[in-house]
């Protein structure tokens, strides 16, 4: 009972932050509200017994993407984006894009059969703490993986540093 | 423990419900209290300290040797005006110097201050330590863009780059404690340095110790790299158009900062409320003394490390601090991540 009224409050909530932040005029009180949300997906996490992830949550999205974001909107002319136009006039056809995508997915859910458990319960979570299992899983199973996706940002990084060097 | 189940613990006590409440908040109470209370005096031994190292007295008027200073302080901020300026944002320039402050006062539920006494003895302590420290940039960021002033804008700038830029050291220097202790459990981290001579970490971690250190120096904005404040060269950073008791919740952060920072350096590396094994073993008489003793000694040391830089090194230039930050402090960092892993594995 209390799981649920707890998983409802987040459901509600999260989804009136995501319509706060497409619908400010402000673009910074839009990444403010993103702020917030964030929060609560961490909260989400947490109900999930995904402390780390909660945690990595707040530091990275919270911490480090969304400040950039805020130095980045800090740099417009706020008093020109106010006054903008605040959709383009192709709003329709993204509203029937995004209501199609919801019917797929209301669909697909109901289709759904649940997977055998593997050997992560929450009991075996709770056991060796949850930190410490996904290290496992991503350092040994899944480390090919991880790899990939850390030389992907690497060549980001590069990318980066080469685009700001040429211009000097 | 883990975060729900102090939750699940809550309900499934059904009976003792109210009880474990009003512990929890008679321990928050306490602790904030106290905290805040050492946040008053911080500011006067501060003053204090720096004055006899200048051959000056410090305050002297208010009670004897100045010691109602702070409290005198604190009612004149209370009830000075509060000016909002004209054109600014104005919910998010009163929100933003709350940001710091309960992102500091969020911080303190984690710290063991001494055995068994702790609001909440998570099992990722240490990285919801470093969650709420990254908030810090927020204030900073909120406050310079709500304010509607070039000034505070630049200096919201200016401090939010060197705010970023030094979390990632202080992340990067803790990972060796992580490593040794192999949890981050902040408790877990204390009782895993029992279990050598030394009982502390800071001898294996000098180069995490000196990092987090200077780190934590730039990350609460204190001297020498003071450059958001810089109150002898600028009028203030990211806080000029803030007075009364908005900019005195600014200056009440800072000096939360201060008192957090010590408390991680000593339960990450000084051993928090115990006694090297070493000392312990020689004179065993030392163990009757209860172990806040020790944790808040060596809290004030650090904060008097605080003090005696300021006293002692003139401020950096702001491309100075951002090549150590970045040059020197983070691959010191990354070179001992990779030593303590490599002495780890092979033992």
């Amino acid at each position: 009972m209390l799981s649920k009224l707890f998983f409802g409050y987040f459901a509600v909530i999260m989804v009136a932050l995501s319509l706060l932040v497409i619908t400010r005029r402000n673009p910074v009180h839009s990444v403010l509200w993103m702020l917030v949300l964030f929060f609560h997906i961490a909260g989400l996490y947490l109900f999930l017994n995904a402390e780390f992830l909660a945690a990595v949550q707040v530091i990275l999205y919270a911490g480090a993407i969304l400040v950039l974001f805020l130095f980045v909107i800090m740099m417009l002319n706020i008093k020109v984006e106010i006054t903008a136009e605040r959709f383009i006039g192709e709003w329709p056809i993204g509203v029937a894009l995004g209501l199609s995508i919801l019917m797929l997915i209301y669909f697909t859910t109901s289709k759904l059969i649940q997977g055998p458990a593997g050997q992560f319960s929450i009991e075996a979570i709770k056991a060796e703490t949850h930190t410490k299992a996904l290290g496992k899983v991503l350092y040994t199973e899944y480390l090919f993986p991880f790899e990939i996706a850390s030389l992907i940002l690497l060549i980001a990084i590069v990318g980066a540093i080469v685009l700001a060097k040429k211009r000097g | 423990m883990n975060i729900f189940g102090l939750f699940d613990g809550l309900i499934g006590m059904q009976g003792s419900l109210a009880l474990n409440i009003l512990i929890i908040i008679v321990k928050i109470a306490v602790v904030v209290g106290i905290t805040m209370l050492h946040v008053a005096y911080a500011t006067y031994f501060e003053r204090k300290v720096i004055g006899h190292m200048q051959v000056r007295l410090g305050p002297m008027r208010v009670g004897p040797h100045g010691i109602l200073q702070p409290i005198a302080d604190g009612i004149k901020l209370f009830f000075k005006e509060d000016i909002v300026p004209d054109g600014a944002d104005k919910p998010v320039f009163k929100i933003a110097p709350i940001i710091p402050v309960f992102a500091a006062l969020s911080s303190l539920a984690v710290i063991p201050f001494f055995e068994g006494f702790v609001i909440a003895d998570i099992n990722i302590g240490l990285l919801y330590i470093l969650a709420m420290s990254s908030l810090g940039a927020y204030g900073i960021v909120m406050s310079g863009w709500s304010s509607n002033s070039k000034y505070s804008f630049l200096g919201g700038l200016r401090s939010s780059a060197q705010v970023i830029s030094y979390e990632i050291a202080i992340g990067l220097s803790l990972v060796g404690v992580m490593i040794m202790a192999g949890s981050l459990s902040l408790n877990d981290i204390v009782k895993a340095q029992q279990q050598h001579w030394h009982g502390m970490y800071l001898i294996p971690q000098f180069i995490a110790y000196f990092v987090f250190l200077v780190a934590a120096f730039a990350e609460t904005n204190r001297a020498p790299f003071d450059l958001p404040e810089a109150e002898s060269e600028l009028v203030a950073g990211y806080f000029v158009e803030y007075s009364g008791m908005r900019f005195a919740l600014f200056y009440a952060a800072e000096y939360m900062g201060m008192i957090i920072m010590s408390s991680i350096a000593v339960v990450c590396f000084w051993g928090g409320w115990t006694m090297p094994p070493v000392i312990t073993n020689a004179v065993p008489a030392i163990k009757m003394v209860p172990g806040i003793v020790w944790f808040v000694g060596k809290v004030y040391f650090h904060i008097f490390l605080y003090y005696w830089i300021r006293a002692t090194l003139p401020r950096y230039r702001y491309d100075q601090l951002m090549a150590l930050g970045w040059k020197v402090l983070i691959p010191l960092a990354l070179a001992n991540i990779v030593v303590t892993a490599i002495v780890k594995f092979m033992s």
